[in-house]
């Protein structure tokens, strides 16, 4: 948040209108949200003319007002009321903060045409036993009758709420870092707040010693005052901290915050009687313990960097103080720190402890030394004015800070070739004056400094094209293409696959479905056909998604639970992902989950419901539209969660490459059937497609069946058919399965309709015959079965 | 004449004849073996020679106008069957039809299909990397070292100690691929893929979801060249009256970095809920690729430049179809799905 009032102190934005200057900073590159002004409208300065007791009541006072136009007559009830007194008066029409509109009414019995207002009634002070206690807002006599109160009263503010990136935040995310940003835009120069001081000769480097034993502070300064008089703070700090969000506690600790919303530096006030003469600053040690200000006992690990007292922790660094060591409203002496810790730490930290402050908010982001010592002389400036300090001269020092002046040599058509625009030597110096980097300039050759408090800009000439260019501003760039491709682009041969197979399955009637790749610890471990040990995350976000699935079938059923659950009763779905397992060998899986009808038109008696075959031959057109056909097999096979009778494994070369079956009763008690095939397992080579004539001599179709025992699968018998047939057999078809009253209990029988014939010759009957008696003596023989008789 | 009085009558019997057994009677009659037309044969023997050829030509005659005078009634009475049995066979052809399942894509597959053939027009490839990747990839080579905000733990899921995670983002993919292009090879690709951050998932958030990453790298490539790749993206899928903004932004693997905003769909640029009162939503997100990354992945930023972009499938999907809860891509409501399994306006 960033309060435009306030910025006015550091630079001329008077002229400014503040909706507009947004848009101009926005483009430039900080996000504004949201731009908020505090006027309210119908708020003018009155005078009470009369102010007489409300007949009916013993605290109402019923007053006449002069609102400048006219005299009003209105009710309050504010003890501080009285007739002369000059009042900030909400008119009819006016609404206050919490959508409070005033309105013409009456109050037991008597008109009253508007409200007197405290300020904490119009948002600008927070309404507690303090300021309820001091009744309505007195208004200096001087004020004149019938202005606009905001106005008048300097009360009018605006401010923006900033969407910044993590990347750059803390340089403009306080007053004085904004207020350069604004200068750059327009051009304007920034001027710093006085910090000037009037120290007494005592040194605090004899009264105080420092010794810093961590590297995770690298930058530690201190300065002390005395005589220090708690109270209240000026009004224009109490607005500005109100503003801002944060609450007024005294002059001293308001300061403290103060600063800090100015320089973006967080300082810390020790009581330095408290404290006694010496500060530490070390790595805590496992265990140890402070009570923070807030009054919570925190447990500290190594990772902590504590300020010390020698001995015992007074200050959590960079994340909040002790309560050891708080200014209270006895405090005399201060010692004030102003310091740089490591940002990662800090955060660190504050994530354990779930502890965010304002200051762990900015030393985790990362923070630059330049405002250290300038805001600590600040602190001191305006303790001296404002808490009747005395400055002690001298800083207690730790300083082993890299303070490395970044620098970057370029020529301006780097910056137009990074850009893709056209500007001039003379063009880029405006530039980096507008942005405030020093620089120098050689015949054509630029040497610029970055500042350091713009931590973000790194030494490279990106990093300067990118300032340049944000002021140039991109709304300015051409839309051009790159050069020519020389070559047209192309999907990656996985992603082809997984596109073609894709296509198939949806021109199959099938949906695509997109589930999450992590699953609960029961989905991970239902349909698992393969000896796979699965990632689990060490840290999940919660138990339903903590293990990187194998399969997904599971996430398959729980898409057709939630479609069942709401009445669609047809679910033929698919998905194709990436699985991961505990060797982080990666594999690509189709997964297929089917139930309902794969067809119907039930006026029409006409119903396709899905079964264990319906999905083989989706599986089927599938591996043959991939040209595998006679390459696979499926070999029945049991799996968990699947129906032991009803589910097979799917065989390509002789090797498993996924399975099919009917969920188990027991898991479900519908009819779902789920079929998942390895994607790189289908990425094999395959024939190139050959025309085959259509036959030109008659086919002669015999028809044959055999009785066998149950457990002997068509396949078996459909092989030894094959086999015994020969090149004049050239196709079998299973039609007809049968098992019941005309043969054995433990028997069945198949029908198969075998078609014979010769692409050089039309066949004769002796021919065929001959063949067909071989293949029923040979199959009988082989399989043990008995050809049916009719 | 007797043959002429033949024919006569049996133009007579044949007007009464309805149906096709009356019309083989009728046959009979005339044509049978002891029909009235057969019969006039036995006549023939009582003729002399000549006498036996003009009358048994004259016979045949008589016969062949018999057999197509019946002909014709039976094609008659036959058309007039089967007239009659079409018209019982006549349906309602308002009845319901057979239901032929529809196959609807997964939107976000839809979504991104429609960037990939695109920009596979342009010269890109599209290209895939792992889900389950290294901390180098994911974020160090990318100039997120350890400790760097950006990449707060939080947001990451990692799965052994600090060095593999599922990643966050899907420019991992870039430095895999400028490593395998050895600071030698010019780049086109895109990589589109799954993510994963640790986000609850609600209306906005997911801890899965889809980006569209895109990657150039060839020698002069300039911020100008990706605002007008971006230009023919938004138009391409939001119409050719969509105007699109670009905003500096910051980035840790760009530099400079930029939001890509389009006019917003809904309003028209006129300023509404969606867009929050702007006229633009922001899309996507790129720059000019960091000297430090070109570096790391070995190509050398003196001579070579490169952008990259990255779009939020879920995002373009939400502001093209109108929906406005994340967690629809991953419900998977067949009754939602349906409406994608058709070809679109373009």
């Amino acid at each position: 948040m960033i309060d435009l009032e306030w910025v006015k102190d550091y630079i001329d934005i008077s002229d400014q209108d503040l909706k507009e200057l947004a848009v101009k900073i926005t483009k430039a590159g900080i996000n504004i949200e949201k731009v908020i002004t505090n006027h309210i409208d119908n708020l003018v300065i009155g005078e009470v003319l009369e102010c007489e007791m409300h007949p009916d009541s013993d605290h109402l006072h019923v007053c006449q007002v002069d609102v400048g136009n006219q005299n009003l007559q209105i009710v309050c009830g504010a003890f501080n009321v009285r007739k002369g007194l000059k009042v900030i008066v909400a008119l009819p029409g006016a609404v206050l903060p919490g959508n409070f509109e005033i309105k013409k009414s009456k109050i037991r019995g008597v008109e009253s045409n508007g409200m007197l207002c405290a300020l904490y009634e119009l948002g600008l002070e927070e309404k507690n036993d303090e300021t309820y206690s001091k009744g309505i807002y007195e208004v200096s006599s001087k004020a004149k009758v019938g202005m606009d109160a905001m106005k008048c009263l300097n009360l009018d503010d605006t401010l923006y709420e900033l969407d910044i990136h993590k990347h750059r935040n803390n340089d403009c995310y306080y007053h004085i870092g904004f207020a350069y940003e604004i200068g750059a835009i327009l051009n304007r120069p920034v001027v710093l707040p006085d910090d000037k001081t009037s120290p007494i000769k005592d040194n605090i480097n004899d009264h105080f010693s420092l010794k810093v034993e961590t590297d995770k502070c690298p930058y530690y300064l201190a300065k002390m005052v005395t005589g220090v008089k708690i109270g209240e703070s000026p009004e224009f700090i109490k607005r500005r901290l109100t503003a801002y969000g944060m609450r007024s506690i005294n002059n001293v600790v308001d300061i403290s915050n103060y600063v800090m919303l100015e320089y973006g530096q967080p300082l810390h006030f020790f009581d330095k009687d408290v404290l006694g003469d010496k500060i530490l600053v070390r790595d805590a040690a496992d265990g140890e313990e402070i009570v923070t200000l807030d009054g919570k006992i925190r447990i500290l690990s190594n990772d902590d960097i504590v300020i010390t007292d020698g001995k015992k922790p007074v200050c959590l660094a960079g994340v909040m103080g002790g309560e050891n060591t708080e200014v209270t409203a006895d405090t005399k002496s201060i010692l004030i720190e102003s310091a740089i810790f490591d940002g990662v730490s800090i955060r660190n930290t504050a994530n354990r402890l779930d502890l965010r402050s304002e200051a762990s908010i900015r030393y985790g982001k990362g923070l630059s030394y330049e405002y250290t010592l300038k805001a600590i002389e600040r602190a001191c400036h305006l303790l001296e004015k404002y808490a009747g300090a005395t400055v002690l001269s001298g800083t207690v020092m730790h300083d082993k800070i890299n303070k490395k002046v970044k620098k970057v040599d370029f020529k301006s058509f780097e910056i137009n070739k990074l850009l893709g625009i056209v500007i001039s030597d003379e063009d880029v110096k405006v530039e980096l004056n507008r942005l405030g980097f020093p620089f120098e300039y050689n015949n054509g050759e630029f040497e610029v400094i970055i500042p350091p408090r713009r931590l973000d800009i790194d030494p490279y000439v990106n990093d300067i094209a990118e300032e340049v260019g944000r002021l140039y501003g991109y709304h300015n760039l051409k839309s051009t293409l790159p050069n020519e491709a020389i070559k047209k682009g192309e999907y990656a041969s996985d992603i082809k696959y997984r596109k073609i197979i894709s296509k198939r399955l949806r021109s199959l009637g099938l949906n695509e479905v997109k589930s999450y790749t992590l699953v609960s610890p029961s989905m991970a471990d239902s349909f698992k056909y393969e000896d796979k040990k699965q990632i689990v995350l060490p840290k999940p976000m919660s138990i339903d998604k903590s293990v990187i699935r194998t399969s997904l079938i599971s996430s398959l059923f729980k898409v057709y639970e939630y479609n069942h659950d709401h009445k669609v009763s047809d679910v033929l779905i698919y998905e194709i992902s990436k699985t991961y397992d505990a060797n982080y060998n990666e594999e690509s899986k189709i997964a297929i989950l089917m139930s309902g009808n794969y067809m119907s038109n039930q006026w029409h008696a006409l119903n396709i419901p899905v079964d264990f075959y319906l999905v083989k031959g989706i599986v089927q057109n599938v591996l043959d539209y991939l040209g595998f056909n006679n390459r696979y097999t499926f070999e029945k096979a049991e799996i968990s969660d699947l129906h032991p009778g009803i589910c097979a494994k799917i065989m390509l070369d002789g090797k498993m490459i996924g399975i099919i079956g009917k969920v188990h009763p027991s898991f479900c008690k519908d009819d779902v059937f789920v079929a998942e095939l390895s994607l790189e397992a289908l990425m094999g080579k395959v024939k190139p497609i050959k025309f085959k004539e259509a036959l030109k001599y008659p086919e002669i179709i015999k028809d044959m069946a055999f009785t066998c025992e149950k457990n002997i699968t068509s396949d078996i018998v459909m092989n030894a058919i094959k086999k015994a047939g020969g090149r004049l057999l050239t196709n079998v078809r299973l039609f007809d399965v049968y098992e019941g009253d005309n043969v054995g209990v433990n028997e069945k029988s198949l029908a198969y309709s075998l078609t014979f014939s010769s692409p050089s010759k039309t066949l004769n009957e002796s021919e065929v015959m001959e063949v067909f008696n071989n293949i029923i003596y040979k199959v009988e023989k082989e399989l043990g079965v008995k050809l049916r008789n009719k | 004449m007797e043959m002429e009085e033949i024919l006569k009558n049996l133009k007579k019997d044949l007007e009464t004849v309805l149906t096709l057994q009356q019309l083989s009677e009728v046959k009979a009659h005339y044509l049978g073996k002891k029909g009235l037309i057969t019969s006039l044969y036995s006549k023939m023997r009582e003729l002399d020679d000549e006498s036996k050829k003009s009358f048994g030509g004259l016979i045949n005659k008589v016969k062949m106008e018999a057999s197509d005078l019946i002909d014709n009634k039976k094609e008659l009475i036959e058309t007039k069957i089967l007239n009659e049995k079409l018209k019982n066979e006549s349906i309602d052809i308002t009845l319901p039809a057979t239901e032929i399942k529809f196959g609807a894509p997964s939107i976000l597959e839809k979504m991104i299909e429609d960037v990939e053939e695109l920009l596979i027009s342009m010269g890109f490839d599209v290209i895939d990397g792992p889900e389950v990747e290294e901390d180098k990839y994911n974020f160090e080579m990318l100039n997120l070292p350890k400790g760097h905000p950006a990449r707060d733990a939080q947001d990451t899921f990692y799965i052994e100690g600090e060095e593999l995670l599922l990643r966050s983002q899907t420019s991992p993919v870039q430095v895999r691929c400028m490593l395998l292009g050895k600071g030698k090879k010019p780049i086109r690709m895109i990589c589109p893929g799954k993510t994963y951050r640790r986000d609850d998932d609600d209306a906005t958030h997911s801890h899965q979801f889809m980006q569209i990453e895109g990657l150039l790298v060839d020698k002069n490539v300039s911020l100008s060249d990706l605002k007008g790749t971006f230009d023919v993206i938004a138009k391409h899928l939001f119409g050719e009256d969509c105007e699109t903004r670009f905003r500096p932004s910051y980035y840790p693997f760009t530099e400079p970095s930029v939001e890509m905003d389009i006019s917003c769909h809904h309003c028209k640029g006129k300023g509404c809920n969606i867009c929050k009162n702007t006229g633009y939503i922001t899309v996507a997100g790129g720059g000019m690729v960091h000297p430090k990354v070109l570096e790391n992945c070995g190509y050398d930023p003196k001579k070579w430049s490169g952008f990259a972009f990255g779009f939020g499938a879920e995002r373009l999907a939400m502001i093209k179809y109108g929906i406005n809860d994340l967690r629809v891509f991953y419900t998977n409501d067949l009754r939602e799905s349906k409406v994608f399994d058709r070809k679109e306006a373009n």
